[in-house]
Formats: C-alpha cells, structure tokens, sequence
C-alpha cells in the first residue's frame, strides 16, 4: 500500500492473511464472489459443450469471451465506487443519448430473431442495464431515504424513458430487465409498502396498455403459453420440446452429451435461451439444482456485499445487481419451464453468445469495487 | 446537531436498507421454489410421460405445405398451377464423401459446379439427417440419367413435389406475377410457422398482392422416428396419446382475374420486339381485361429457381423485362390528355364550341419570341375545338392552356384520376404527376425553381414537361371518358373461390369520385372529337379506325423523349432509336355503349397515331369478337 492512499478497511478476520488472499486483495478482487462466478462458468461450459453438438470451435469462442468479460469485471473493479458516482449521470445521458440514435438511425431487429445479432453489432441497451440502477442511486445518494413522493416520481421517470426506447426497438426482454433493475433500486431505497401494494394493483390496466403496445409475435408468445399445444408448429413448439426434454431427464438425466431431445435438433435455440433444458435433460433434477444452489451463493453474496456497503450509492447500486442477476435466473428458468410466457432471456453466464456476459461481469466488477474499496467511515 | 443527525439517518438508512434485503430475499426463495417446484413436477411426478415421448420411437412433428390456389383467366383458362416435379436431395449422414458425390454428380451435370459452395453452406447449416435439396426440377431426362446411376450414390435421391407452373408465363408476368424462394427478408416480413414447409411465396402481381388468400394453412403431422431420426414409415397411431392431433393442411383459395387470356396473348404479340405497354379495362367496372407490359420475362424461371448468371441477365438487361411498365412506368402522356383540356377548357369558358383560332404552325407568349411548335410545322389553319381534337392541333390547346392556367388544369386532370396512384390490387404503382404551382413549390428547394412560369403551362397542355402518366391511368382516364365521368377504381382479382367448397367470393366494383362536369353537351363535343380521331378522314387515327364495322373514338399522343432546339428540324431517320419520341393511344368502344377502354404506350415508337393506334384497334376488335376480319 502507497502511503498517502486511504487505509482500507480489513475484514474481522483481519490478521494473518495469506499471500494468495493478500494478492486477491491488492487486486480488488473479491475471493468468495469470483470462486462462486468462476464455478457457474465451468459448469455452463461443461454444459455448452453438450449443446453446440460437441462443436469444438463454437466452445473456444465462448471460452475467449467469457476470458474477455472477466478481464472487464477485472477492470471495473479498480474503479472506485466514488469515481463511479461520478461518472453515472454522463453514463446514463451517454445511454440514452445511444438509444435514440438506434430508434432513429439503426436497424431495427424484427420478430424473435433479433437474438442473432446480439453478438454481431453494439447494443446500447446493455449500457442501460448497469446504467439505470447507477443513476438512481446516483439520485438517492445524497438524499434522505425513503424517498419523498416527487422524488419518487423522477426516479419513475428516469425509469421510464430507457425503458420505452428499448420497448420500441422493440426489445420488450431487455426492456421490463431495465425496468425490473430500476425498481429493485426503489424498492430497496424504502419505497413504502403501501405504494407497493397500490402500484400492483394499478398494474392491471398497466398490463392491458403494455398489450396494446406488444408486437403480434409477443402477444403469440403470452397466448401460447397458456395453450402450448394450440401452435405446436410455432410459438408453442419451442415450450413442448423443452418441456419434452426437462421431463424426460428425470432425477439423474440421460448423461452429458446423452440428450437426444437436444442432439437430434428437437430442441430449438439450445445452445442460448433454452440450454437450462439440455441440462435438464442430460445432468437431470440433481444437476440443475446444484446449479441453482451456485446461483443463489452468488446472490446472497452479492447482497452481503450490498449490505456492507458504506454509502447510499454502493448500497443501493450492490443490492439492486445482485438481485437483477436473480431476475435473469428466475425469468430464464421459469420460462424455460414453462411457467412464463418466453421472453428471450438468456440463462446468465451459462447461454451461448457475448454481449450480455460482459455487461453481467462489469456488474460483478462493480460488486467487487464496492466491496474492495471500502473506507473506513468518519467518526 | 447536523453531524449527529446525519449518523442517525446513516443508522435507520441501514437498518431500512437491510430489512429490505431481506424482504426481497424472501420473495426471491418463493419464486425460485416455485420453479424448483416446477422442475420437480416435470422431471419426477411426469417423468414418465416425457421419457416416453422422447425415448424409443420418436414422434416428430413435421410440416405439411398446402397446395397453393389456383389463378384463372375470365374465362376460366388457368394461369398459374401446380405441377409435379423431381427434386433432386442429399442426406448428409448417409453420405460418406461429400464432396466426392457432389463433384460425380457435377460431372454428371446433374448440379452446376458453381453452386457447390452453396450447398456445402446449406449441409454445414442443417441437421446431418435433414435432406438438402440439391437441384429444384429434374427433367426426365436427367431423372432417367439419374436411375441408371443411382446405386453410385447412397444417400441421394430424388424426391416428388409440387412446382408452380405458369402455361401462358409470358403472357401474363406482369398481371399474375410469379413465386420464388423465400428469402430472409421475406421472413421477417411473413409469420415463419405459416411457411413452414414452403419454400415460396408470391414476389410480384397478384402472387404477392394476395399471398395470404392463396397460400392456405399449414397442416402438421407426427412422423416416427428412429434413434437417428431417420423417418420411418409407420402408422403413428400406436404411440403416443399425448400429443396433439394431426392437422391437414387447407389449401389456398383459387383467384379468379377479369383478365382476359386472349386479349393478353394478342397484346404480348402486338408489343413483341418493341417496350411498351398496354392496358385494357372494362369502363363500366373498372375490370383490368388486359394488362402487357413489354418486354416480358418467363416467370416459370423464379419458380424452378433460376442460376445466378440466369438472374443476372434478367436483372441488368437494359431492356429491363423485369420492370412493369403498365403500373410502374411514368411516361408523358402528351396529346392523349388533350380531350381532358379540352372539357376544361369549356367547363371554364377559357373556350366555346364555335370559337375559332388560326394555327399557323407555332405560337408565342405576349411579348416573347420563343416559339412553341406545332407538331405540324405548315399549321392546321383555321380550326374550333371539335377540329383541335379531331387533329390534334397543339397551337389551339397553347392558346387555351394560358386561359385556364395550369391551377385549374391540374383540377379537371386529377379529377380523372391523373397523378395520383388508381388503387390497382398489385403492388408498386407509379402515382404519376399533374403539376401545379402548390407541387412546384414543395418540390423544388431552390426559391428560383418554386416559381410556375406561363412556359411551362403552355408545354403541360400538350402532356409535356412535368406531367408523367402511367399506361394504367391512361386506360382508367380513357374509361372515365367513355362513362361521361362515371369512375371505377381498376381492378384484376374478380372472385376469390374457397377450393374446397367451390364458393366463389364475387369482388365487386369500387366507385370512386366522378368526374365532376356541369354541361353534358360538352362530353358530347369532347366525345365527338375523339370519334372523328379515327372514324373521319381528316382524324389523326384515321388508318388505324377509318374501316372499322363499329363505332369508337380515341386519341393519339406523341411524347418528346428528346427536345429539339428552337431553329433545327425534327428528323426521325437521324435520331438514334432511344432517343425517338413515345407513341401513345387511348380509345374505347363502341361509341354508344362503352365496353372496352385501351391505352397502348410504345416507347421510341416515333408516332401514337402510326404505331400505338392500331394496336389499341386490334385489342378492341378482339375483345368485341371482330378479331378474325378485321385485326392485324
């Protein structure tokens, strides 16, 4: 440690520290999170290999970007969390000054196939998935908590803008994600819980306004999935088959690269938003919950990490990545499942394809910063 | 005070923030035990029911394509099949060598050598079980060829389907359009489960403007098969209960056109070797009874799928054969808008049926000397509006022109549907133009340009300058004539027939606004004119109307493609072909009661009265049954 740097504030079990825990430290890096990443990666490596059809060339990509994200997440974490502040109201300007050069300028990516350029050209959304939850707690930071109500309808408002830009892209997937990481922050700022039972309720006809705006392959999608078999050529096809393929692993499964649901092509987009059903299928009850267990370490240590935290702003920003990244789990395997309508949201650090996974490790990144760069607080 | 305070806020901040946390927490373990819940429902509780449908024999679901409809000409007389043909089709994981068998059948010419790299593409994309197809259509001859060889070739075979078929393609590519391949672009336009199992779609004419009637609904069935799935042929009914029924496919609903096959032959003859276009239509219902656009193209070759360098050629021939001419070609109607000017011209009083003029050859503005010229360089000497008409006498329609002024021009030429799109049922229609000073203005940036000069009303008054028409708004125009202002919208779908019950849904004539005209004698001295067009010696279109068993009325037009300057003479010997003027004609008949409304545009045809009037004459006596004697 320089001298003059801010003396950081060691853990409770402060003393003898290793040399490899001392390296993580120096490094900002936080040894519990990354262990938990690093092991959801192998096991989603292990499980992609199955599902690009053992497709060598396909797995190295994906090893080189996931060795990307995580020399990003590297990166963000030297970002102090105070310079982070700093930037968030230009990130999030910058972003949405992005979206509306997409609305304008860009291509616009049609139907359900809008996936496959994900990886091909920049997507200014995926700045607006950290971006939104940094700016209102960029907003809150210096506030009293629980917010006022017009506070709280700004913080609505810089919800609601990032949100309809990418809804019209369209994007609705990536669109209620953004909305969901904003009212994570809301929510965990104290928003009362009357207001939160009054805004369910008003969410009915907020519902049927939302229907009216969906494209016809989303209304397919609700439709279908209350009635799969009723398009079983289309919309439903993709809900049978996984569901076919979940089902038929059983407790154990049919072994890995044993899925004939998903070698034989039965299963559509396996390798990216349905590749929770070839592990379903081929490592069975037991393999998908131990996933399902590494998950949920890395979000309690996320919320650990939030509820440590010094500062509104870290807290806030910590809380609501840790539980966005639960959002993508639930949203991923509940669709998959079959219990939600698909929406296209990838299984996270387990689907195939890039731009999304180095925008989930900044966030990580970020956690590590805040975790990292604690100060000690003035007395 | 203030530092206290603000700790304390920090503390209950905390606490605040954690019993959230822990809020949030909770109802995250609810919603990950309900799909914990749900994984263990699917994969214990129904286990055995998914196992079954996904071990052993394996039911697919497979697509079944429904036979597109049928278009038919008015008579009945089909237009657009489906005929059987041979694929040829290779399953990779039954071939060993892949490019060995497709380099053999290379040879054998069964595939070109430089589609290749197109079907490795299509056998690297695919699953390994999955046929690709390899050539769309097999003669017999290459199918018998293929017999012999057949056992050289594991894994590759040729397989039956339907192809569309068009017996009189040439005739009629511009009306009926054709299908071709489904592209990526078409599938982000299309909902891609109804295609499932279809390879085409309509790309033009009526093929594309009614895809969704003819195209029918996708059936499915379960087909069983093996570990490898590979299909086997057994009846599935044995297994598996689960799954949802088979569908049969609905097949697409027939079209019955007003197009008339006959007169689409003769037309497609008449244009031959020249471009042009012609439209003919029944002016009392606005049905399209012919509609050419020349040259034409064989449309059989998007069906069957066609070589690149085959595409190529289509695609840059200068002739441009692909380009629909009838509803896309915007032309200067010239003369052929006189009638319409000179019904302005009274309904205004800018004239009166007795007023008289002496043409002199040319005519120039109030103090200007630019002289605009007559298309006859010694004049028409003294001439009244029936003689202006009948002899097409520009000098008399200059003088006109600055009286109505081109306001009140654009209003009687819209008015007969000039400038604006006809609502045709095919796609991409040309609007045309009828300029005004309201146009000029928004059309030009330049304040210099926006401004309307008397010149330019002068040179509108014979179809020049700005004006642009298309062939079918000159037919609809010539309609609206032949009804005294009663108009139709033009129209090419007849019926739509459902080809399992045989019942016919008649489509019936859409009126649009008439031509709003207060005197009826004029249409009468209008009319009149047009008669003695082709039907008095002294008619412009007199050798192509003069011998007619029937009466009818018409009016030529001759468009400048090229201007010629103020001293020089007009020499068409020297002029290179492209460079000729536009020959144009509109007429209907018979006189009394209107049953047929033509336009004829030939491009560089020089003359409308020479070259465009016997071929609207030809169409006319064919549809009226005097095609033996009389035509050609």
């Amino acid at each position: 440690m320089r001298p003059g740097e801010p003396q950081r504030l060691t853990t409770r079990k402060a003393a003898p520290l290793g040399d490899f825990a001392r390296l993580m430290r120096r490094l900002n890096i936080d040894g519990p999170l990354l262990g938990g990443i690093l092991l959801i990666c192998a096991f989603g490596l292990v499980v992609l290999y199955s599902a690009v059809g053992e497709n060598m060339r396909l797995w190295v990509n994906q090893v080189i970007r996931l060795g990307v994200a995580l020399v990003g997440m590297f990166v963000v974490a030297q970002m102090p969390p105070d310079f982070l502040r700093r930037w968030t109201p230009w990130a999030y300007l910058g972003g949405l000054i992005l979206l509306l050069l997409v609305l304008t300028t860009g291509e616009v990516g049609q139907g359900a196939r809008r996936w496959l350029d994900l990886g091909i050209r920049f997507q200014p959304s995926e700045v607006m998935k950290l971006a939104v939850p940094m700016m209102l707690a960029w907003y809150l930071h210096d506030r009293t908590i629980p917010p006022r109500a017009v506070e709280l309808l700004i913080l609505a408002v810089m919800i609601t803008v990032p949100t309809v830009l990418i809804a019209r892209q369209p994007d609705l997937g990536t669109a209620l994600l953004i909305a969901a990481s904003g009212v994570i922050v809301i929510i965990l700022a104290g928003l009362p819980i009357r207001l939160m039972v009054g805004l369910a309720i008003a969410a009915v006809p907020g519902a049927l306004l939302l229907w009216n705006y969906m494209q016809d392959y989303q209304k397919q999608r609700v439709l279908t999935l209350f009635d799969p078999d009723s398009d079983p050529l289309g919309a439903g096809y993709n809900i049978i088959q996984s569901k076919i393929a979940i089902g038929s692993g059983g407790l154990f499964g049919k072994g890995w690269t044993n899925g004939s649901q998903a070698h034989l092509e039965y299963l559509p987009e396996r390798d990216t938003d349905f590749i929770f059903a070839v592990m379903g299928e081929e490592l069975g009850l037991l393999g998908v919950l131990s996933l399902i267990v590494l998950y949920v370490f890395v979000i309690g240590r996320g919320l650990y990490i939030a509820i440590q935290a010094p500062d509104t702003y870290s807290r806030l920003l910590a809380g609501s990545i840790s539980l966005t990244f639960f959002v993508y789990v639930f949203v991923n395997t509940a669709m998959v499942t079959g219990l939600i309508p698909v929406v296209g949201v990838p299984l996270p650090l387990v689907s195939f394809g890039g731009t999304s996974m180095v925008t989930l490790m900044a966030g990580f990144g970020i956690l590590m910063s805040i975790q990292s760069h604690r100060k000690l607080l003035p007395r | 005070m203030d530092l206290l305070s603000s700790i304390k806020d920090h503390r209950s901040e905390r606490r605040l923030f954690i019993s959230r946390v822990v809020m949030t927490s909770v109802s995250g373990i609810l919603l990950l035990g309900l799909v914990i819940a749900r994984l263990v429902q699917l994969q214990i509780y129904d286990h055995e029911t998914f196992a079954e449908q996904s071990q052993g024999n394996r039911v697919r679901i497979q697509a079944v394509p429904p036979i597109r409809g049928l278009i038919f000409d008015r008579k009945g007389r089909v237009l657009a099949e489906n005929l059987p043909a041979y694929q040829l089709e290779l399953i990779p994981e039954q071939v060993d060598d892949i490019d060995d068998t497709l380099l053999r059948l290379a040879s054998l010419k069964l595939i070109d050598a430089s589609d290749i790299d197109h079907i490795n593409e299509l056998i690297d994309g695919g699953p390994r079980f999955k046929p690709v197809t390899l050539k769309l259509r097999l003669t017999d001859e290459e199918i018998a060829n293929f017999a012999i060889q057949r056992p050289r070739f594991p894994g590759v075979d040729f397989q039956p389907r339907l192809v569309r078929h068009y017996p009189h393609g040439l005739a009629v590519a511009h009306a009926v359009g054709y299908v071709g391949a489904l592209s990526k672009n078409d599938l982000t336009r299309l909902i891609p489960s109804h295609y499932a199992g279809t390879a085409h779609t309509g790309k033009t004419g009526v093929e594309n403007s009614f895809e969704s009637e003819l195209l029918g609904n996708v059936g499915y069935q379960h087909v069983v098969s093996n570990a490898l799935g590979r299909q086997i042929p057994t009846d599935s009914r044995n297994l598996s209960d689960a799954l949802p029924d088979n569908e049969s496919p609905a097949p697409g609903a027939n079209i019955h056109l007003s197009l008339d096959l006959d007169l689409q032959l003769l037309a497609t003859r008449s244009l031959e070797g020249r471009r042009g276009a012609i439209v003919a239509l029944d002016p009392r219902s606005g049905e399209i009874l012919a509609l050419v656009s020349a040259p034409t193209f064989d449309p059989n070759l998007f069906a069957v799928g066609m070589s690149s360098s085959q595409f190529a050629e289509l695609q840059d021939n200068l002739e441009r054969p692909l380009f629909n001419r009838a509803v896309r070609g915007a032309y200067p109607p010239g003369s052929t808008i006189k009638p319409m000017l000179a019904l302005a011209a009274l309904e205004t009083g800018a004239t009166n049926l007795s007023r008289k003029t002496i043409c002199r050859g040319f005519f120039t503005l109030p103090n200007t000397t630019h002289r605009y010229r007559d298309w006859k360089p010694e004049g028409h000497g003294e001439v009244n509006l029936h003689d202006a008409v009948q002899q097409s006498c520009d000098v008399y329609f200059y003088e006109l022109s600055v009286d109505i002024g081109i306001d009140r021009m654009h209003y009687y030429l819209d008015q007969f549907g000039l400038g604006s799109k006809t609502g045709v049922d095919i796609g991409g229609e040309h609007s045309g133009l009828v300029p005004s000073r309201e146009w000029k203005r928004a059309a030009f940036r330049d304040p210099a340009d926006q401004r309307w000069f008397h010149g330019e009303t002068v040179i509108a008054s014979i179809g020049q300058g700005y004006m642009l028409a298309t062939p079918l708004q000159l037919a609809s125009a010539a309609g609206a004539v032949a009804t005294r202002g009663t108009r139709f919208a033009p129209y090419l779908v007849a019926a739509v027939e459902d080809a399992l019950t045989g019942e016919r849904t008649l489509i019936s004539p859409k009126r649009v606004d008439d031509v709003r005209i207060d005197n009826q004698s004029h249409w009468d001295a209008v009319i009149g004119g047009m008669h003695d067009v082709m039907q008095s010696v002294r008619g412009t279109a007199w050798a192509a109307g003069g011998n007619a068993p029937y009466q009818m009325a018409g009016k030529s037009g001759t468009a400048q493609v090229f201007s010629v300057a103020q001293e020089e003479e007009y020499d068409e010997e020297l002029i290179e072909e492209r460079l000729r003027d536009h020959a144009l004609f509109i007429s209907f008949a018979p006189l009394d009661d209107p049953q047929i409304a033509v336009a004829v545009v030939v491009e560089n045809g020089s003359s409308g009265s020479r070259v465009a009037a016997p071929i609207a004459r030809a169409i006319m006596d064919e549809y009226l049954g005097y095609g033996g004697n009389a035509a050609r």
